[in-house]
């Protein structure tokens, strides 16, 4: 066999195939002669173009192959999750939900385009009721906005901007203790199944105990103390008035050093499964430090753990968040959260429910959506779920193949 | 095997009163009754966007008492085409066509009916019986679960038939072992509880998928032993679905090789096995390793060059050969696994003598659990040596820090078992096979990816693989890339702790020739670790046979595999089946007969 018969092969995008067109592929390249017309080898062995194709299969996994041809893990992970439906709702709502608040309301020091930028109190007009009207809804004909779309609370301020306020205070809340869960659950968690042993009881009972803290009660701790440490320590006004402004980073950041412990559990039984994987000894074989091993070779492969669970954890913080605000703790004045805005007006529940619906609306799309990127992520990057496709579409396909195969035989016939 | 033949009249009796639920097809088979017609069945998945064929139009008839073997690689559809006649595709898979037992056709039924046939006319003996015994339910629970789902029985009738059928598949105390759990028995213990389990309702129709691959050889043989024995008494036809032409040798009475979902020849074992038409047939048939293929009768003229074990004296140290240091030298060498918990301290190695002289292929072989694995392991140092000595090149690796270890692991490259798990998933095969050269050369950018592109080279893959995932990758691919990765730094020991045997025979054969090929270029010496006789037969000059923890003969290749002086040498080399009929018979004689001796003296 010569190398022009296989070089051309080597271009061949069929992993499967490949291995065929290999120059050691026929066993018989050395052991025959490729003579065919000496019958005693040829009574056995067939000519050689025959019995390349003919005498060696497709090998395993054939099928499979054609989904990930040429794709890197993360290309694939991506495109299953396009394809998930809950998750990109999910996407589109939530970054829908961040784009309109952002730009309503500005973001930092930057103004929005909403007329009101500074929340003040006002008259209140129409007894505070929202002006947008949309049709079909309580027999509006035609769609306005109106000065307060979202109505007024009862000092007359507009709700529309307090709302989208909170809003951004609550997606603030979710990134910053997301960050922190997963760094501190990551670290812990990666440590202990790592090394095993003492580090390993070290760890999880340290873990044990954070576990044991109540959230609520430590909320209400932080909260008291955010007031009274300035006191205490007799910092200016200056200090205090930037703790209070910063009230959601720092609740944030305090949550997310209770919260990592799940993730840390998590991630630790993932590493305990993956330092028995052939392909760390063969890291540590070649020379890989402790270090290399643990960054480069099992931490992308425990991203889907990761990032399916910091997900999660980001939607339950976010309700989190307005529980710890409804029961009073957490975010206080002058800082603006959607949980704040329902207990401020729970009272009012029954007369004007648009103070407790708005906020309401927006809690849950944002933690539906979160919820609904973090399901369509674990479908992504667990392998195992398949889609079955609707009867309807293996239907069509199946005629098309039919189709085909007559197409070709026709073909054949003439 | 004598028990349950003195009382053939009181086993019958609890079992045939018994009033069976489900429904009985076709009525009572006799031998040489055909009972399964299969005719143009095709079996198709939905992969991606499209229909995958994977079985197409097949055709076949099987009589009552008769083994049909289905052979062919992984991929080809085998196992798909059988467990389609029991509806078990997954969700993405159809059937079509027909397939007729005794008058009932089974493509196309509905779940409830494919439940009374499931188990009842049909049954499956599975490959890992570990995973197909649910480990939460006494082993005798799940017989009689079978016998109750299809049959009106009482749990005590039950329990008789289940012990019957224990001692008909030779569970040593049966009523005992009715109350043990899968974990508590062992692997061919475990087999033939599945065994007895898929012919409690007397199915007419017996699948038996890779029955013995997941076993250890002497085990396969006694497994192979009672099947055959069975086939005799049950009147079941018998697929068995099998990779190794060995297996396929010993039982089958009808032969149907498939390739790529379709049949590329049928015909009967002595056809097949001597006049194979085909060209995939003939390759695979060329492809599986035999044992003393090329044997001489002059060179069996000296006294054999082997050492073995004796009562409480271990193998000692060969003599060196030349004075050149040796590549591995174990000296009393002894692994032992620490306590953990509860579990006490394991011993997986002991009073280990070996040398590997440089340049050398040296097999290991020994069934599993046998503490092969774990000598590999020590000696690349990631496991660490409880006694005596071992050197690697002139280097003491005995208690060394990791530090101390940064130069030897130059010197030192291995292979893993499985290729799938040995490559970081995440990382493109050329980074794989670039690491070790990135970590002690510093190699980088351009030079990196001049060597990496050199090692792809001399193991036959082309350059452009280098950007490929694993998972993009066959499991032969796959696996030269395991080699290139260990043959990056140049060693002078490789351990090769059986690289092939998760590889299909074909594709075997080529990895095996591979690494000859890059043995002679190369000249590292090696440690070849297989529980295949054959395999390690082809490449290795001479051959270490490891027993629970102990070597137990030592010696060259050829005396090893023909006049092995150890009585468990002689075992394992009597087990290992033969793919041709005729040779089988002999061997089989010979293989029973010590597995009898051995029972008798246990």
């Amino acid at each position: 066999m010569s190398n022009d018969n296989y070089t051309p092969k080597y271009s061949s995008d069929d992993p499967d195939r490949i291995e065929e067109a290999l120059p050691d592929a026929p066993p018989h390249d050395t052991e025959i002669p490729v003579d065919t017309n000496d019958s005693g080898a040829a009574a056995v062995e067939v000519p050689e173009t025959v019995a390349d194709d003919e005498a060696y299969g497709r090998g395993e996994g054939v099928g499979e192959g054609q989904d990930v041809k040429g794709l890197s893990q993360g290309q694939i992970v991506w495109s299953r999750f396009v394809r998930h439906r809950g998750a990109m709702f999910g996407l589109i709502t939530i970054a829908a939900v961040f784009v309109f608040s952002a730009i309503s309301m500005g973001i930092g020091p930057i103004d929005g385009l909403w007329r009101v930028q500074t929340i003040s109190s006002g008259d209140v007009i129409n007894g505070g009721r929202p002006s947008l009207s949309i049709p079909g809804i309580g027999g509006a004909t035609e769609f306005a906005i109106g000065a307060n779309p979202f109505g007024q609370d009862s000092l007359g301020r507009d709700y529309f901007a307090q709302v989208m306020t909170g809003v951004q205070t609550s997606l603030l809340v979710a990134v910053v203790l997301g960050a922190v869960a997963i760094t501190l659950g990551v670290t812990v968690g990666s440590l202990a199944g790592f090394y095993r042993g003492k580090v390993d009881m070290a760890l999880m009972r340290f873990t044990d105990l954070v576990i044991t803290l109540p959230v609520i009660v430590l909320g209400a701790v932080l909260g008291a103390l955010v007031s009274k440490i300035p006191l205490r320590l007799n910092a200016g006004p200056e200090l205090t008035q930037s703790i209070r402004e910063n009230m959601p980073v720092i609740l944030a950041v305090a949550l997310g050093c209770i919260l990592w412990t799940g993730l840390a559990r998590l991630v630790r039984s993932e590493f305990l499964t993956l330092r028995e994987r052939e392909f760390v000894d063969s890291a540590r074989v070649a020379g890989a430090s402790d270090w290399r091993i643990i960054t480069k070779h099992m931490l992308p492969n425990a991203v889907g753990v990761i990032v399916v669970n910091g997900t999660l954890l980001m939607s339950a913080a976010v309700t989190l968040e307005a529980a710890l605000s409804f029961v009073g703790f957490g975010i206080t004045e002058p800082t603006i959260s959607l949980g704040r805005l329902i207990s401020e007006n729970q009272g009012a529940f029954s007369t004007r429910p648009w103070l407790f619906w708005w906020p309401g609306v927006f809690i849950i799309l944002i933690a539906l959506s979160i919820n609904f990127i973090g399901d369509g992520l674990r479908d992504a990057f667990d392998p195992r779920t398949k889609k079955i496709p609707s009867a309807r579409a293996m239907a069509k396909a199946e005629k098309q193949l039919a189709a085909s195969r007559a197409a070709q035989s026709q073909e054949v016939a003439p | 095997m004598s028990q349950p033949q003195q009382h053939p009249e009181k086993a019958r009796s609890v079992f045939t009163d018994a009033i069976k639920l489900s429904r009985d097809t076709g009525g009572p088979v006799a031998k040489g009754d055909t009972i399964l017609k299969v005719q143009d069945l095709t079996v198709r998945f939905w992969v991606g966007q499209e229909w995958f064929t994977a079985v197409e139009n097949m055709s076949y008839e099987l009589k009552a008492g008769e083994v049909l073997a289905i052979v062919g690689e992984s991929g080809s559809g085998k196992t798909q085409s059988s467990m389609s006649l029991l509806g078990l595709l997954p969700p993405t898979g159809r059937a079509t066509g027909s397939a007729d037992l005794k008058g009932t056709e089974l493509v196309g039924m509905s779940i409830q009916e494919l439940r009374e046939v499931r188990g009842n006319e049909i049954s499956v003996i599975f490959q890992e019986p570990m995973t197909a015994l649910n480990p939460v339910y006494t082993v005798g629970f799940q017989i009689v679960e079978t016998l109750r789902t299809h049959y009106l029985m009482n749990p005590a009738a039950a329990k008789a038939r289940a012990i019957e059928l224990m001692r008909m598949v030779e569970i040593p105390e049966p009523e005992d072992s009715f109350n043990k759990f899968p974990h508590q028995l062992s692997g061919g213990q475990r087999q033939r509880i599945m065994i007895a389990q898929a012919l409690a309702c007397e199915p007419k129709l017996l699948i038996a998928d890779e029955p013995t691959t997941a076993l250890d050889v002497t085990v396969q043989a006694e497994i192979l032993k009672l099947m055959r024995e069975l086939r005799e008494r049950v009147s079941a036809g018998i697929i068995l679905i099998t990779h190794d032409m060995g297996v396929v040798a010993d039982m089958a009475d009808r032969i149907i090789v498939m390739k790529d979902g379709k049949v590329v020849e049928h015909g009967s074992s002595h056809d097949i096995f001597k006049n194979p038409r085909h060209p995939y047939t003939q390759q695979l048939l060329a492809s599986v390793p035999h044992l003393a293929e090329h044997v001489d009768d002059d060179d069996l003229a000296d006294r054999p060059n082997t050492v073995i074990e004796t009562e409480g004296n271990p193998v000692p140290l060969s003599a060196a050969r030349t004075n050149t240091e040796p590549a591995l030298l174990m000296e009393d060498v002894a692994i032992v696994y620490p306590k953990q918990g509860r579990r006490p301290e394991f011993r997986a190695a002991e009073h280990i003598n070996l040398r590997v002289d440089q340049g050398e292929v040296v097999g290991l072989v020994g069934e599993s659990g046998s503490g092969k694995t774990t000598l590999g392991r020590a000696a690349v140092a990631l496991l660490p040596v409880r006694e005596g000595k071992l050197t690697v090149g002139g280097f003491d690796i005995t208690n060394k820090s990791v530090k101390e270890l940064k130069p030897f692991r130059k010197t030192v490259g291995i292979v893993f078992q499985d290729p799938g798990s040995s490559l970081n998933p995440r990382l493109p095969v050329g980074e794989s096979i670039g690491e070790p050269l990135f970590l002690h050369e510093g190699l980088k950018g351009a030079a990196l990816s001049k060597k990496v592109e050199d090692l792809l080279d001399s193991v036959h893959l082309p350059r452009a693989m280098r950007n490929r995932y694993p998972h993009e990758l066959s499991g032969g691919q796959r696996q030269r890339i395991g080699i290139a990765r260990a043959l990056a730094l140049n060693p002078k020991l490789l351990i090769a702790d059986e690289p092939t045997s998760a590889l299909d025979v074909s594709v075997q054969a080529r990895v095996l020739k591979l690494f000859k090929e890059l043995q002679e270029q190369y000249g590292f010496a090696c440690l070849f670790i297989s529980h295949d006789l054959a395999v390690v037969e082809q490449v290795s000059s001479r051959i270490a046979v490891m027993h629970r923890g102990h070597l137990v003969e030592v010696g060259d290749t050829l005396d090893i595999v023909t006049r092995p002086q150890h009585p468990y040498t002689q075992r394992l080399l009597s087990a290992v089946p033969v793919p041709d009929p005729d040779e089988q018979r002999k061997r089989r004689e010979l293989r029973d007969a010590i597995i009898e001796r051995e029972h008798l003296v246990s």
